[in-house]
């Protein structure tokens, strides 16, 4: 980290108030994340998505999985679960379906969602369930020092790979469009307004949403790849990034230095599994099928 | 769901979302459900995990009987927890302890497990279904405290803290990690301890007066069966030819098998000779048994690798025996 940024170059007033502050457990700060991370701006971005979206925040629960993205869960003052690791879809599923009235976000990171958790994800997004994927990619598991995951990209230095990584990545655009998603986007770190946009957008969409977040790892996938600190990285992605909104995913794969591909790639209506449930037994069954309870109440 | 490590996490995401839930499996795929015990454990989430037994280990003997995960449903996940599990043994029992199962989930906010085998799994007799109005059913005890008074895992005068669900606007968090009373991470070496403690010690009233467990002739006998499952209805046979030959052999018969009936056996373990435990794998319950009875019993196993049932006249013969 650049000694200059840590200098706060004016005084902060007392009365100060960050916007954001409504939406997280302040009473939990500091958090964990390190300096020039960025989760910390995916989740500035997504507290002002919920608030322009105008959601319900009684009715927004976030699940999360392990690792620096599965703390998000323990910071977002809404409903949030910190669950095992790559298992975060599949209980997000249930609350789902006990609670068809909530709106249920996965805030994950690359490795538990798609190491891991790949398997759920695929399902999740072929039945087009209803939750809405946040994944914070760092390209590393970074919790855990380092190693290689599917998303670190050929010849990065890790902790596993000291020679450089050989094994192909996964573009997971392109895996969540092949697996049915309804919503596919990528954006950076460097660019707040547009995933800000972009988690409203979800927010307010029925069916399987993404958005992979191209994020910041300084203190494990950049020091050891000589590419600097939180600063750079978002320099980085100003240089690197081009906008192409629906391009063919399959022409979206990351490499270590090349172009980042950011935009909106896929928004498709597909009914989702709530209604196909209900079409298929309402076609078998006729009138003699009754909407499942959606949630026992207390008195039951 | 995919497999069973979406299924066994998904029943707790609707446990949250305010619904009663449970899966059922067999051999791998309880093995693959313990990381998901230990996560409804810790967060006590209340759930059912059915487990109809096969030979293991691995794929091991598929749609065959076997009694050999008994250990695993207690002690299959990581760290230090406690469970319930019960052991039906006919059709009926499936049904009733099915109900038994959720509402002690709830009670104790708890994993319960039933424990078939296979042949109690795929048996066809005549169950009695009540009235839905005639059954017991244990409420969910949701908080009555408004949000900034509730604290998500505070305990009660029973140690089980009161539940909450997603929308209601508790703003609650739920975590794996060790956590506070408020449900947040704290991972202090005091936490650890009183939290550990008391996902035990809330189970104590089901290891004593409240196990569940079927006996009979123990007022005078000198030997007595200790079995659970299909095994129990063997032993039955066997019992009754025992008692044909003057044997006072009695009866006591698990149904709750965790958390084990320790002071029962070793009340027992005082004043007959000896325990008969036949079970459909190659020692396991009977280890509670011996450490139960401490010695002041013989305690003899009747071991089988599963695949089919006991014969009878094995489980005769170590009774035979140990009258003797």
């Amino acid at each position: 980290m650049n000694e200059a940024t840590l200098e706060i170059p004016y005084e902060i007033p007392e009365d100060a108030f960050n916007p954001v502050e409504p939406f997280l457990r302040m009473e939990r700060m500091p958090h964990i994340w390190c300096p020039g991370c960025g989760i910390g701006t995916t989740v500035n971005c997504f507290t002002r998505a919920l608030l322009d979206s105008k959601a319900n925040l009684d009715k927004v629960a976030v699940v999360s999985g392990i690792g620096c993205t599965g703390r998000v869960a323990g910071y977002a003052r809404l409903d949030s679960f910190h669950t095992t690791h790559g298992r975060a879809i599949p209980f997000a599923t249930g609350l789902k379906l006990a609670n068809p009235e909530l709106q249920v976000v996965v805030y994950s990171g690359d490795g538990d969602l798609f190491a891991i958790g790949g398997n759920h994800f695929i399902h999740a997004a072929r039945r087009n369930m209803d939750l809405k994927v946040i994944c914070v990619n760092n390209m590393t598991y970074a919790m855990t020092g380092g190693q290689t995951a599917p998303t670190t990209p050929a010849t990065a230095i890790t902790s596993t790979a000291p020679y450089g990584v050989f094994e192909p990545t996964f573009n997971l655009a392109a895996l969540a469009e092949a697996a049915g998603a309804s919503y596919v986007a990528r954006w950076t770190t460097y660019h707040v307004k547009q995933l800000a946009r972009s988690m409203e957008e979800i927010l307010k969409k029925k069916g399987f949403c993404f958005i992979e977040v191209i994020s910041p790892c300084p203190t494990l996938y950049q020091r050891r790849n000589k590419m600097g600190d939180g600063l750079d990285a978002m320099k980085d992605y100003k240089v690197k990034s081009k906008v192409r909104n629906g391009a063919p995913t399959g022409e979206c794969t990351l490499s270590k230095t090349g172009e980042i591909t950011v935009g909106k790639f896929v928004d498709r209506e597909r009914p989702d599994y709530l209604e196909l449930l209900r079409a298929q037994m309402t076609q078998a069954l006729g009138d003699r099928y009754v909407e499942p309870e959606g949630a026992c109440c207390s008195e039951c | 769901m995919e497999d069973e490590l979406a299924a066994s996490i998904t029943i707790q995401g609707a446990v949250w979302g305010g619904a009663k839930a449970f899966t059922v499996t067999s051999g791998p795929g309880f093995s693959l459900m313990m990381e998901h015990i230990g996560y409804a454990a810790m967060t006590e989430t209340p759930c059912v995990f059915v487990n109809v037994q096969r030979g293991g280990p691995s794929t091991g003997l598929p749609t065959l009987p076997a009694q050999a995960d008994m250990m695993q449903a207690r002690w299959g996940s990581h760290g230090d927890y406690g469970i319930i599990a019960l052991c039906p043994n006919s059709p009926q029992e499936c049904f009733d302890l099915t109900i038994t199962a959720f509402n002690l989930s709830e009670e104790f906010r708890v994993p319960v497990m039933m424990m078939l085998d296979e042949c109690v799994g795929h048996m066809t007799e005549k169950v009695v279904i009540p009235e839905a109005d005639k059954i017991e059913v244990t409420p969910r005890r949701y908080t009555t405290l408004p949000p900034e008074e509730f604290h998500l895992f505070e305990p009660k005068a029973d140690m089980v803290p009161d539940m909450v669900k997603a929308g209601d606007g508790y703003r609650f968090h739920v975590t794996g990690l060790t956590h506070d009373e408020r449900g947040y991470p704290n991972m202090t070496v005091e936490t650890q301890d009183r939290l550990g403690r008391r996902l035990l010690d809330k189970l104590k009233p089901m290891a004593n007066g409240r196990a569940l467990c079927e006996t009979e002739g123990l007022e005078d006998a000198d030997v007595v069966v200790v079995s659970y499952g299909i095994t129990s209805r063997v032993a039955q046979r066997a019992l009754q030819m025992a008692r044909q030959r003057g044997i006072r052999a009695g009866k006591f018969r698990l149904i709750s098998a965790w958390p084990f009936p320790a002071e029962r056996i070793r009340e027992l373990a005082g004043r007959v000779k000896a325990f008969v435990v036949p079970e459909l794998n190659l020692g396991q319950m009977v280890l509670e048994v011996e450490r139960a009875a401490a010695g002041k019993a013989k305690v003899i196993p009747v071991s089988h690798a599963g695949g089919t049932v006991h014969n009878p006249d094995a489980i005769l013969k170590a009774i035979v025996e140990a009258a003797q």
